[in-house]
């Protein structure tokens, strides 16, 4: 277990620094932050005193090793629009993006998990119709029209709760829903047919055998087996929820990174851009390593291969 | 004389299809005595298996058991509702399993699959379940019992999960096990080991074992009372002695005829011709007539009953109708 942790933890730190390379490229390749930074009437003087601040005069692995240096107290400069430390900046935005993620994590699982469990228990059942609906739509509205739709009928036409922002706990109820259909869908279909596989086994033809109640072999000897599968793209979302959150804060005002992210796309923000990369990156891979970690938990045959 | 343990009568069991009503068993009757071990023996396909689900009421939808009665230690099984069916499976019938890596679950270490079924059938404290588990595995002939109880199924060799399997069926000493296959999936030495331990442990502990199984040999050497089944119907039921030396149904003597001989080394294996009818399509008569080298004009029309070649004996052809056991 120690060792398959250990080795989990080596990938992850080439992960990073992988990312950390593509993004420092990009941000490379794609323009020359001098022109941004510098007005129309800068002098040549302005120009190579930017430069040699900035330390573009330095070669790009002195350069990599100054970013990576710097990145690593998570420090990615000031903003090019406001001036201040994007770190700071991120960080404050930080909780509404986890808080939105995690309340669209916990719709996900609430309402995902159960109804594939019991579309594959009760088949041809209404739940598994209802199920089946529920994963048509929540994997092909395109979520911006779902977000506006939602706006329109539970904020505008019913009143029932604010149209936009961040306030009461009702505030994030359509957005978390926006945000987390898509998952939904996506959990509730592989529950379900995970399930289906876990029942139809052997183990479950001779836990039935041993007279084991229906609900025990339900929750317990088939739900054990057919989560695994279905885990590892839970761990997975749990990290797109928080980094995809662009288009729901967009839509709902939501004041988090995602917002941010959009903003600065649109400000040609990229010192910011950059930082909130890096940042998505480090939760998304944090993620995927506490999955690994708790799968390996889960599955004895993982723990000790 | 005392009851037999278990006696099925006249069970049928039909699946409804798209395609039309499969009736996979029809009308199947025998006993097993206390302490017996009996094969029941057959083709794929020709419900032997089911046979042995149906038991414990356990045939998988769209099938369904339209008729008959499985009596078990003097109760009929057939209107039990399905929480006192829990109490039967697993309590005084045990079921094991062809594929034992299949068959054991695997997430759960093989003592804990154990300690679970001990738990739902007995209230013993915690201590004395583990304890008793940990004897369990002793019985089935397991090496460090204590190691192999935090073990996880893929762990083990496949002839060791068949005996964590058996070992979890003894549990809650059983008076019947079912072995569906025990041994199919095991190399020849440890089918050998895992049949001798059914032997000793019917010896020891009195308990009846239906072995379903399509090896004859297996048969021979371990059981004292035989079923062949074909296609749904029992073909001949015997002594094994009966069956082995004086097969009476012509499927049964095909079935002997087939099997590899040390002496006819070289020569090609004898077959019987044809193929088993489908459970969508049984002829009206003698469901092996099409098959039988022997078949009469009447055996395309009629389904023959069985007939009493001898108190132990029975076989289900019109070739022994009028003889009624007297000749061959």
């Amino acid at each position: 277990m120690q060792k398959f942790i250990a080795r989990r933890m080596v990938v992850t730190v080439f992960t990073i620094l992988l990312v950390s390379l593509i993004v420092f490229v990009m941000v490379r390749v794609s323009g020359d932050p001098r022109t941004l930074l510098l007005d129309d009437y800068a002098s040549i003087e302005d120009y190579d005193e930017l430069t040699a601040n900035l330390g573009l005069d330095k070669p790009l692995f002195t350069q990599y090793a100054i970013f990576l240096r710097h990145a690593l107290v998570l420090d990615f400069g000031d903003s090019v629009v406001d001036e201040q430390p994007v770190t700071a900046t991120i960080l404050q935005r930080l909780p509404a993006t986890l808080q939105l993620g995690l309340a669209a994590f916990i719709f996900s699982l609430v309402i995902g998990i159960p109804l594939g469990i019991l579309s594959s228990v009760k088949r041809d059942s209404v739940w598994d119709h209802v199920g089946k609906v529920v994963a048509l739509l929540g994997q092909s509205l395109p979520p911006f029209w779902l977000g506006i739709m939602l706006m329109f009928f539970f904020a505008v036409t019913l009143d029932w709760v604010p149209p936009s922002g961040r306030f009461e706990w009702n505030s994030f109820i359509l957005p978390a829903i926006t945000l987390g259909w898509f998952t939904t869908a996506a959990n509730m279909r592989l529950v379900r047919s995970s399930m289906l596989t876990a029942l139809d086994s052997e183990y479950i033809k001779l836990a039935r055998a041993k007279g084991v109640s229906e609900s025990v072999i339900v929750w317990k000897h088939a739900l054990k087996n057919a989560i695994i599968p279905p885990l590892t793209f839970m761990g997975v979302t749990l990290g797109t929820l928080v980094t995809g959150s662009i288009v729901a804060e967009a839509v709902f005002a939501w004041p988090g990174i995602g917002l941010l992210a959009f903003d600065a796309l649109r400000q040609s923000d990229y010192a910011m851009l950059q930082g909130i990369i890096i940042f998505f990156t480090l939760m998304y891979v944090g993620t995927s390593l506490a999955v690994d970690i708790l799968y390996a938990y889960l599955d004895p045959r993982i723990r000790f291969a | 004389m005392n009851q037999p343990l278990l006696s099925v009568e006249d069970l049928h069991v039909r699946f409804r299809t798209p395609l039309g009503d499969v009736h996979a068993i029809r009308g199947i009757s025998f006993s097993i005595e206390r302490g017996q071990i009996m094969g029941l023996v057959g083709e794929t396909g020709c419900g032997k298996s089911m046979t042995g689900r149906s038991i414990l009421r356990l045939v998988p939808q769209p099938g369904e058991i339209t008729r008959g009665r499985i009596l078990f230690e003097g109760r009929d099984l057939m209107p039990l509702s399905e929480d006192e069916m829990h109490k039967i499976r697993g309590e005084r019938i045990a079921m094991i399993y062809q594929d034992p890596a299949a068959a054991l679950n695997p997430v759960f270490s093989i003592g804990q699959q154990i300690f679970m079924v001990m738990e739902q059938h007995q209230a013993n404290s915690d201590v004395d379940t583990r304890q008793r588990v940990i004897q369990l595995l002793e019985d089935v002939g397991l090496p460090e019992p204590m190691t192999l109880y935090n073990a996880y199924p893929h762990e083990l060799s496949g002839g060791m999960q068949q005996r964590a399997m058996i070992a979890m069926a003894l549990s809650s000493d059983p008076s019947l096990l079912i072995a569906d296959e025990p041994t199919t999936a095991l190399d020849v030495t440890i089918q050998a080991q895992i049949l001798d331990l059914l032997i000793t442990l019917q010896r020891s502990r009195g308990i009846s074992i239906l072995l379903i199984t399509h090896n004859l040999g297996i048969v021979a050497e371990t059981c004292q009372r035989v079923v062949v089944l074909y296609a749904g119907r029992i073909a001949e039921q015997g002594d094994v002695g009966d069956i082995f030396h004086r097969p009476h149904h012509p499927y049964t003597k095909g079935l002997l005829a087939a099997l590899p001989n040390p002496g006819s080394r070289g020569n090609a294996l004898n077959v019987i011709p044809g193929r088993v009818p489908s459970g969508l399509d049984l002829p009206p008569g003698c469901t092996f007539a099409p098959r039988c080298e022997y078949v009469m004009d009447h055996c395309s029309q009629h389904q023959p009953g069985l007939f009493t070649v001898s108190p132990s004996h029975e076989a289900a052809c019109f070739l022994h109708e009028e003889v009624g056991g007297k000749k061959p």
